[in-house]
């Protein structure tokens, strides 16, 4: 029962034959080799399945595959800033130590730069109630709070540079 | 935090850099054992025991195996075929690969399913049926010394540790180790003192959750085993499957890259015994991945009851203590009866108590067995000693800190076993903590419905014995330098903290080292990485490895007539006329130890001591028992942190995963002991919303003597102190004292209610 979707995979325009039950997060691993976005819960609830289909973080072990049909995919593979180094995120979740095992930090980054996109200067509040679907089972929480605070700093300099 | 340059005018050692894989791990393509797909590959899903404790009378896979795309159906029969004896464990030899004869708890491994695709397997997996002839069942610790359920007919002590021995072959119990310490007069000391006071406490079943669950992958040939793992142990690995298979170790290759997290649960046999029975029944690749559900079935935390007496002297010195505990292991010894004894004997607390006696029991009972759990028992004791000595502390009048500071164990000291104390600073722990709550200061108690108090807490550890760590070490022809260690980096950074020591020793960029992860063709023998050994042990040896071809370098200086700070790529250009060559280095770690006598005495019991305090302030609702924490202290003795900042980490994020433990974690089973909340939906783990407002972490000036330069381990400290000074700070606030774990606001409405109705 498998039928052809086609979608655009980190800019790239692809096709995959998906099963109705396979989600977007086996589909990643099986057919493209993209290990970044991993079930860790199978719930939803954890966040380290974290794919952005259309702008919007999903929870990737939820979201079908077939669901994906046209739509626009990115996962943490896309996410580097320019030239192939990191980005205001990535390079700030490096350098506040804002991991550990490293398990869920992909999605951590990803929805690190939705919260900025969204709000480009949070509070603590803010970034503890945006980042609340994320789990981190070494806890590194309060490292991911400076982190997310460099970056948003980070991202305001570089906006002032750019004006 | 700037990222430092490649300065070797900085020292490597005590800088903060940045862990080696960041970029790997911020891009998503660290390597684990959870990415791992080979051609032609199996995946395996488990069929589990729905019954607590039975007899097997039959296993139905027709159904099962009729399933298109099914590839097999395995049982514990089929793998007794294969292995006439396939019981592994570290202690005891009691596990069987699949269940054999028997199932002992809800959850337990019966059969597995193969299919090329996971979910062919999972559909066929729940088509099997399992008839069982019921047995009464034991799930309380203390109710199994005397039960007349028995979990194991016959105990099958492993052979390897001597303290176990005159337990094989024991029938008719469920005690799988009776630890005993005796000291002084305790008896004596408990008749004659001024006051006498005694508690008991109870901690309960909690997991892991790695959020890699647990996973393995086996592919095998007629005589090799190639095992993918994520373990922590891939040294006791590969001998306890050479041991099963009955192969010698080097047809046994066992490889581990990045651990999703571990905290104790990916330690010796897991699923690694399975998928390579099913890889060399099947002649193909075998991968078993658990789901989050699955890990609640495999291994825990031990439950604990501990009963705790102390006998006081009138100006509040403690003169004798005795010390009762009981472990729940569940259904499988794994490495309780070690927890039971290693941690055992530190029940007593850090004071300097004269007449001691423990009595610490290792327990089987019909639940999902326990095992090592980030303190490896110490979160447990500590929990209850430390609730206790606030008891006492309070109702003699003196201030809690007070109190310990006057029996306080000071340097020189001996412990409950007779070894003296060493490289413990205790003191200087005690009164950071002390300072940094700004104890002597007035306190806010809040009002109304909202009540403010503080409580602290002081743990101590004995870092376990009797253990080896080897390393090698290649500095190659441009001077990079490539380590190999069978230590394991779940997440704590063991791979930036062995580059450090090896290049702090031969005076190039921590930058310039790359760690090789364990494989056991290539990385030396390493007994594990747990109970945060590693920094101390794989770090010695690393640091030795480094030492040895330190030494074989400046010999080539002075071969070649090279100044002695000549650079190591002018000395093998020099050597060989060409970039060409390589000198390698090894070390072999092994601390000096002295096993306890029958009444658990002994000169020398451990190669490090770790010390951690932890300080709290909390808010505590009293309508609705909400306990909110707005500050956490956490002060510890790590010796001279190798790197500052992942020592901060590492306490900071050990302090949080122990406020999960003491405010909301629990496995809940029903009276059949089925477990009712084995996932993230039900199972609540720490998140944003947990976390103090403020939370301080501070290593205090210390050196342990014998470390690689100063340092020792710091992965557990974070933990001891969090529980009880939670509670300590509860009682304060509110007037009431908690015994069990979780505090939950049910719980500690209760209290405050049944308080309220006494008075």
């Amino acid at each position: 029962m498998r039928r052809e979707i086609r979608f655009r995979l980190n800019g790239e325009h692809v096709a995959a034959q998906v099963a109705p039950h396979e989600t977007l997060v086996e589909v990643l691993r099986t057919e493209f080799g993209l290990h970044g976005a991993r079930e860790s819960c199978g719930q939803g609830m954890c966040g380290c399945c974290t794919v952005v289909v259309n702008s919007r973080a999903v929870s990737g072990c939820l979201y079908l595959a077939s669901l994906c049909e046209n739509a626009d995919v990115r996962t943490i593979e896309a996410a580097n800033g320019e030239e192939g180094g990191l980005d205001p995120v990535q390079q700030a979740f490096v350098d506040a130590g804002a991991l550990q095992c490293g398990f869920c930090t992909p999605g951590f980054v990803l929805m690190t730069r939705q919260l900025l996109d969204e709000i480009p200067d949070p509070d603590e509040d803010d970034i503890r109630h945006y980042l609340s679907g994320n789990l981190c089972r070494c806890a590194a929480y309060p490292e991911i709070i400076e982190a997310v605070k460099l970056a948003a700093r980070r991202r305001k300099t570089s906006r002032e540079e750019n004006r | 935090m700037k990222r430092a340059g490649q300065s070797t005018e900085t020292p490597q050692v005590g800088r903060s850099v940045p862990r080696l894989e960041s970029w790997l791990k911020v891009t998503g393509r660290a390597e684990y054992v959870h990415n791992l797909r080979l051609p032609g590959m199996l995946y395996g899903k488990i069929f589990r025991s729905t019954l607590a404790h039975g007899r097997i009378k039959r296993i139905d896979v027709a159904a099962a195996q009729a399933v298109g795309g099914v590839h097999r159906v395995v049982t514990g029969e089929d793998i007794r075929k294969l292995i006439p004896e396939p019981y592994y464990g570290p202690a005891f030899h009691d596990q069987p690969v699949l269940a054999l004869d028997k199932v002992r708890y809800v959850g337990e491994p019966v059969a597995v399913v193969l299919a090329a695709d996971p979910h062919v397997a999972e559909e066929a997996a729940h088509l099997i049926v399992a008839e069982y002839e019921e047995l009464p069942a034991v799930y309380d610790e203390v109710e199994a010394v005397s039960s007349k359920a028995i979990v194991h007919d016959a105990l099958r002590p492993a052979g390897t540790f001597p303290d176990l021995k005159h337990l094989k072959g024991r029938t008719n119990t469920n005690v799988a180790l009776d630890f005993r310490l005796r000291r002084g007069d305790p008896d004596g000391a408990m008749g004659n003192a001024a006051r006498v006071f005694e508690h008991r406490f109870r901690t309960q079943q909690v997991m892991h959750t790695p959020l890699e669950p647990l996973v393995s992958v086996a592919e095998s040939t007629e005589s090799s085993i190639t095992i993918h793992t994520a373990s922590q142990s891939p040294s006791f690995v590969r001998i306890e499957i050479a041991r099963l298979l009955g192969w010698p170790e080097n047809r046994v290759r066992v490889r581990v890259p990045f651990l999703g997290g571990g905290f104790g649960a990916k330690l010796y046999i897991k699923l690694e015994a399975l998928v390579s029975v099913l890889s060399l029944i099947t002649k193909r690749p075998v991968k078993i991945s658990l789901t989050m559900e699955e890990q609640f079935f495999t291994i825990t935390k031990h439950a604990s009851t501990f009963r705790i007496k102390s006998a006081v002297t009138k100006d509040g010195r403690i003169v004798a203590r005795d010390c009762e505990v009981w472990w729940n292991g569940g259904a499988y010894a794994d490495i309780g009866p070690r927890v039971t004894q290693k941690s055992g004997f530190t029940a007593p607390g850090p004071y300097d108590i004269d007449n001691v006696r423990i009595d610490s029991y290792a327990l089987y009972t019909n639940l999902p067995p326990a095992g090592a759990l980030r303190g490896f028992g110490i979160p447990q004791l500590v929990w209850a000693y430390e609730s206790h000595t606030d008891m006492v502390a309070r109702e003699l009048g003196i201030d809690p800190i007070e109190f310990r500071r006057r029996n306080l164990l000071r340097e020189g000291r001996p412990q409950a076993t007779g070894t003296r104390m060493k490289d413990a600073a205790l003191e200087k722990v005690l009164e950071r903590v002390a300072a940094l709550m700004n104890w002597n200061d007035a306190f806010d108690r809040g009002g109304g419905t909202v009540r403010r108090g503080r409580g602290i807490a002081l743990g101590f550890k004995a870092c376990i014995a009797n253990t080896t760590s080897l390393a090698a070490l290649n500095v190659n022809a441009d001077g990079s330098c490539t380590v190999y260690t069978s230590c394991v980096d779940m997440g704590q950074a063991s791979d930036t903290a062995m580059a450090q020591i090896a290049a702090e020793v031969l005076r190039i960029p921590t930058e310039a080292v790359t760690v090789v992860h364990s494989d056991t063709d290539v990385t030396p023998f390493d007994m594990a990485t747990l109970g945060s050994r590693s920094l101390f042990h794989s770090g010695n040896a690393v640091k030795l490895a480094a030492e040895d071809a330190l030494g074989k370098i400046n010999q080539l200086r002075q071969e070649l007539h090279l100044p002695a700070d000549a650079a190591i790529a002018d000395v093998f250009k020099k050597k060989y006329g060409m970039r060409a060559g390589s000198v390698m280095g090894a070390g072999n770690f092994i601390p000096p130890y002295t096993p306890p006598d029958e009444n658990g005495q002994t000169d020398n019991a451990t190669p490090f001591w770790m010390v951690g305090a932890t300080g709290v302030e909390v808010e505590v609702d009293t309508e609705t028992g909400r306990v909110r924490l707005t500050r956490l202290v956490n002060v510890a003795d790590v010796g001279a942190p190798i790197n500052p900042k992942i020592v901060e980490t590492q306490l900071s994020g050990a302090s949080i995963m122990q406020l999960g433990f003491s405010l909301f974690e629990k496995m809940q089973f029903d009276a059949d002991g089925q477990l009712r909340n084995a996932s993230f939906a039900e199972y609540k783990i720490p998140g944003f919303h947990d976390i103090p407002a403020e939370i301080v972490n501070e290593a205090v000036v210390a050196q342990q003597s014998t470390g690689p330069f100063g340092g020792k381990g710091v992965g557990e400290t974070g933990t001891f102190g969090v529980s009880p000074a939670i509670a300590n700070a509860i009682h304060d606030a509110v007037g009431v004292r908690l015994t069990s774990l979780p505090m939950t606001p049910e719980a500690v409405f209760n209290a405050i209610s049944s308080n309220a109705g006494r008075e």
